[in-house]
């Protein structure tokens, strides 16, 4: 029971981070009816808005290090620490859950770039065409962030009063030794309060009922006269940010590299696919889903008696949900089937 | 009484809550050209498509040459003699007119597969000639190695009929041939339907152009909210009063 | 559009076996004529003229085929472990084992079309590249590689020979895979395959594979199972990527899983679409520029681009070297992606598109009227 209720724990991270990235590529692919492989790179780049954001508050100053007395030392101090003292040190601290006011303008910014630069160009192109040329932009991404941060996973720490673990299993009254991380439960929440942000901006403001009036029927409401060009770029750049908040606060759970992106791209096709090509709110149930599921496949006695299970079980659940039920889990009948 | 080479028998279907087609019988004869004529949205098309498995009926039956056709995948319908010419011209887009034309007719020679990898396509000389015969009968000749996307909307038709032709059909069906085409084409493919009504082909044409329809028919079904209200001879369809009602508005031909 | 004739493809036969063989003479000036760089060329030439026979032709779109080479590989080794280090049984292994593969995989996935059948391919591709790193490594060897030991029994170089001291090398009945024999060996199965290539295009099979990626609906309505075709050409291209993972093997005798990663895949499409998707000779010209740059770039560091710029004045190669550097050495799959993505936007025909556009322009300059009467058959003038 307890083993049971530790892997749906350890599934809903992994879930939380599969539904905003689905969520993001479904919004792109059911509005503008885009098929974006770079989308990974939007949370590689998210990932990394956190690493150069803790960068940018760590640029330090040579100082003499006082706890040594008989020679001369030096450490590296940052400036935050020197003109601000105990606040800059806690700032720090804080860097990844800050780096989110920094990540929107800046994701968004990358978004609203790409889609006038490049994407804009290929709504009209086949489908095959869209995927070469968003999976150039990929690798150009990924190298571009190699260049800069090297190849090496760097390890981001979450704020100090959230590293350790919750107590879980003594709160709800169920064995003390479930506990899990607090950064995990903590992105859960955030996960959860970005889903449900963006289906309110969708189901509450004039301009997301027109958004998703676009994801059922883009022509009719070009017809109505609005200017659906630029809806299209805010689409794409809500997106950018809804994808790119999900890898800043992956961050410190999964030290950010630059091929991240890469790996969670396919997953996050994966998940579009079981939840239904162009449903919202299949994208992030699938994503929930299929987290818990991988969550339950890496269990030993799961391991045990399908070897190798864990590494594959959801790209077995695509194809077979991909031959069985072509639509999804919630997707509507006809979208993007030739 | 000749031969009944299609039958309709009982034919239901519906989209949604919405009848297109409901008790629908139709016996085509052997030989003769049959035009559908009807109003929008009567089932025309849905007919059609349940003739040739791009639909599957809720219930009845499509029997052709004694088979019965419901449930068999739309290759294996071609393959037993049914062509179509859509409404909207479906050719080869990026091939040229005689490979347009040279594939229908290796589908007719070859069956639905065959791995000839080893076979050289300008060797197939049997297959070049019959292809290029049609295309002379219906006038695309002269552009033989064109690509098929560049040619104008009519001439586009003119190919996708000449694409059916060349499989020597049992039947041909040809949704609207002459719709949105100018009156010079329109005379032109009247021509060509009258040329190939002598060659004993049986053929179901769907047409809103009367003037098409009553110069080529030899018999006509009027269909109205998916079923058959009236059956008959030219003549005897013009004479009726309930397709006058129906149809044609109470208006005279 | 003309259909091509056969005397004029065995003319063109000639040329390419030549143009081909004489590789290592006509590239010395281009400083690329020694043999790893030629053996490349050559069996990526293989996989690149092979995944042109699905993508091309029919235009569906897999990330698999990385999987399939990977397949090659493995059963190559695996045939210089326990048979004999002869390539010949090694490459025939891996095409057929690759075949098998690809059969399977092709008869699932291409129950699915359009962007559905690429994300099947992903899906496969990363199965295998995962279970070649976790459960299969008693088969894969996981992160280290497959490799060849002393101790491997041969079972049937002992009955010809004793075991050496050293680890033995692949041949080909006698001839060395490495050096320059190694090239030759790959260059004329690279022509072989290019053959088959060859008669696949211009075959009746070949322009109805055409036909499907114009018009696929058509094809159902005009009387053909269009699945059999589509999986003989799935199966055909995953051979060729088994025998290019084979004779990659036997060049070098170490198989390893990020062979198999999708990724990889994408490198061979980039190859076909740079060269010309659907033309017969394009993947290969999109092979030889891309391995010939990856072997100049990468090999460049800062000190190189200062040489390379030495024939600027000194303040442009100095803002040069810095604006260029990321994309050599490390930085090639920069430059790679950049390509991709100019290739996708500006050239969607590739090289050979851009040849056929300035044909164009200068055939209209020289030959105006471009009317030729069509010669008619030798069929009856009235209609039936």
């Amino acid at each position: 029971m307890d083993a049971i209720f530790l892997q749906i724990l350890n599934g809903l991270d992994k879930g939380g981070a599969y539904a905003l990235i689905a969520l993001g590529l479904t919004l792109v692919f059911g509005t503008l009816g885009v098929v974006n492989f770079a989308h990974g790179a939007l949370f590689m780049l998210g990932a990394f808005c956190s690493v150069s954001f803790y960068k940018l508050l760590t640029i330090s100053k040579q100082v003499k290090d006082e706890s040594i007395t008989f020679f001369d030392a030096f450490k590296e101090q940052p400036y935050l620490e020197i003109w601000f003292g105990d606040y800059g040190t806690a700032i720090i601290d804080y860097a990844v859950p800050l780096s989110i006011l920094f990540a929107i303008p800046v994701m968004l910014l990358i978004g609203l770039i790409m889609e006038r630069g490049l994407i804009r160009h290929f709504y009209k192109r086949t489908h095959a065409e869209q995927i070469l040329v968003t999976f150039g932009l990929a690798i150009v991404l990924q190298e571009l962030i190699k260049s800069f941060f090297g190849a090496n996973p760097i390890p981001m720490p979450p704020p100090d009063i959230v590293s350790g673990s919750a107590p879980i299993g003594a709160l709800l009254g169920l064995s003390e030794s479930v506990v899990y991380p607090w950064w995990r439960l903590i992105y859960l929440l955030f996960s959860g309060i970005i889903i449900a942000s963006v289906f309110a901006f969708l189901n509450m403001t004039t301009y997301g009922m027109v958004v998703r009036a676009g994801m059922m029927d883009r022509e009719t409401v070009g017809l109505l006269g609005i200017d659906v060009e630029r809806r299209f770029t805010v689409v794409f750049g809500l997106a950018a940010v809804v994808t790119g908040l999900a890898g800043v606060m992956y961050a410190p759970i999964l030290p950010p590299d630059y091929h991240m992106g890469m790996d969670f791209l396919v997953l996050s096709f994966v998940v579009v696919v079981v939840g239904g090509m162009g449903s919202l709110g299949g994208a992030v149930a699938a994503g929930f889903l299929l987290g818990i599921l991988q969550s339950f496949a890496s269990m030993n006695e799961i391991k045990a008696i399908f070897p190798g299970i864990d590494q594959i079980i959801i790209y077995l659940v695509a194809v077979v949900i991909l031959l069985v039920r072509p639509r999804g889990l919630l997707g509507r009948e006809g979208v993007m089937e030739d | 009484m000749s031969n009944i080479i299609l039958e309709i028998d009982n034919v239901q279907k519906s989209f949604g809550g919405l009848k297109a087609l409901s008790d629908l019988n139709l016996k085509i004869e052997e030989g003769k050209v049959h035009a559908i004529i009807g109003p929008n949205g009567a089932g025309k098309s849905t007919m059609l498509n349940v003739c040739i498995g791009q639909l599957a009926p809720d219930s009845g039956t499509v029997t052709f040459n004694g088979e019965n056709m419901i449930g068999k995948a739309p290759h294996e319908i071609n393959q037993a003699g049914i062509s179509r010419v859509f409404q909207t011209p479906e050719i080869f887009p990026d091939l040229s007119l005689l490979q347009n034309v040279m594939i229908p007719a290796f589908a007719k020679h070859e069956g639905a597969f065959k791995m000839n990898i080893f076979r050289s396509l300008s060797n197939e000389h049997n297959i070049q000639d019959e292809a290029c015969q049609i295309l002379e009968d219906i006038g695309l000749i002269g552009q033989l190695h064109s690509i098929a996307g560049s040619l104008s909307r009519g001439d586009k038709r003119r190919l996708e009929l000449a694409m059916c032709l060349v499989q020597h059909p049992k039947l041909l069906l040809l949704d609207e041939p002459t719709a949105g085409m100018a009156r010079h084409d329109t005379n032109k493919t009247i021509d060509l339907l009258m040329k190939i009504k002598e060659g004993g082909m049986t053929k179901i044409i769907i047409e809103h152009d009367m003037h098409v329809v009553f110069s080529v028919a030899d018999h006509i079904s009027v269909l109205a909210q998916g079923t058959i209200i009236a059956s008959g001879t030219p003549d005897e369809i013009r004479g009726n009063p309930k397709v006058q009602e129906a149809y044609l508005g109470g208006a005279h031909l | 559009m003309k259909a091509p004739t056969i005397k004029n493809d065995i003319f063109v036969m000639l040329i390419f076996s030549a143009v081909i063989l004489s590789m290592p003479v006509w590239l010395e000036p281009l400083g690329a004529s020694y043999p790893d760089l030629l053996q490349k060329f050559a069996i990526f030439g293989i996989f690149a003229v092979g995944y042109n026979i699905l993508f091309g032709l029919t235009g569906y779109l897999s990330f698999g085929h990385a999987a399939f080479l990977g397949v090659g590989s493995y059963t190559a080794v695996w045939s210089f472990k326990l048979l004999t280090m002869n390539i010949f049984p090694a490459i025939i292994f891996s095409v057929l084992l690759s075949g098998l593969f690809a059969l399977l995989i092709g008869f699932i996935t291409l129950r699915r079309s359009g962007i559905y059948f690429s994300i099947l391919t992903l899906a496969f591709a990363q199965m295998f590249y995962n279970l070649a790193y976790s459960v299969l490594t008693p088969i894969t060897n996981g992160e280290t590689g497959l490799q060849l030991a002393r101790t491997d029994p041969r079972v049937i170089d002992r009955l010809f020979s004793e075991a050496g001291e050293g680890l033995p090398s692949t041949d080909f009945f006698g001839l060395a895979m490495s050096g320059y024999s190694g090239f030759y060996v790959c260059a004329v199965i690279l022509i072989f395959a290019f053959f088959i290539s060859q008669r696949i295009f211009h075959s009746p099979f070949g322009v109805k594979l055409r036909a499907i990626k114009s018009n696929q609906t058509r094809m159902k309505y005009t009387g053909y199972s269009t699945r059999p075709y589509l999986l003989t050409a799935f199966v055909i291209s995953g051979m060729y990527a088994g025998l290019a993972g084979g004779l990659m093997a036997a060049t070098d005798p170490l198989a390893g899983a990020e062979r198999m990663q999708w990724t990889a895949s994408g490198e061979v499409v980039l190859m076909t679409i740079l060269g010309g998707v659907g033309t017969l000779i394009g993947p290969l010209l999109g092979v030889g520029i891309i391995k010939y740059f990856e072997n100049i770039f990468s090999a460049l560091n800062e000190q190189g681009l200062h040489q390379a710029y030495a024939f600027m004045p000194d303040w442009l190669a100095n803002i040069m070297v810095p604006m260029t550097s990321p994309f050599v050495g490390e930085g090639w799959h920069l430059t790679l992606g950049s390509l991709f993505v100019l290739i996708v936007v500006f050239l969607p025909g590739g090289i050979m598109e851009g040849i056929n556009m300035f044909k164009k322009l200068f055939s209209k300059k020289t030959s105006e009227p471009d009317f030729k009467p069509i010669k008619k058959k030798t069929t009856p003038e009235t209609v039936k």
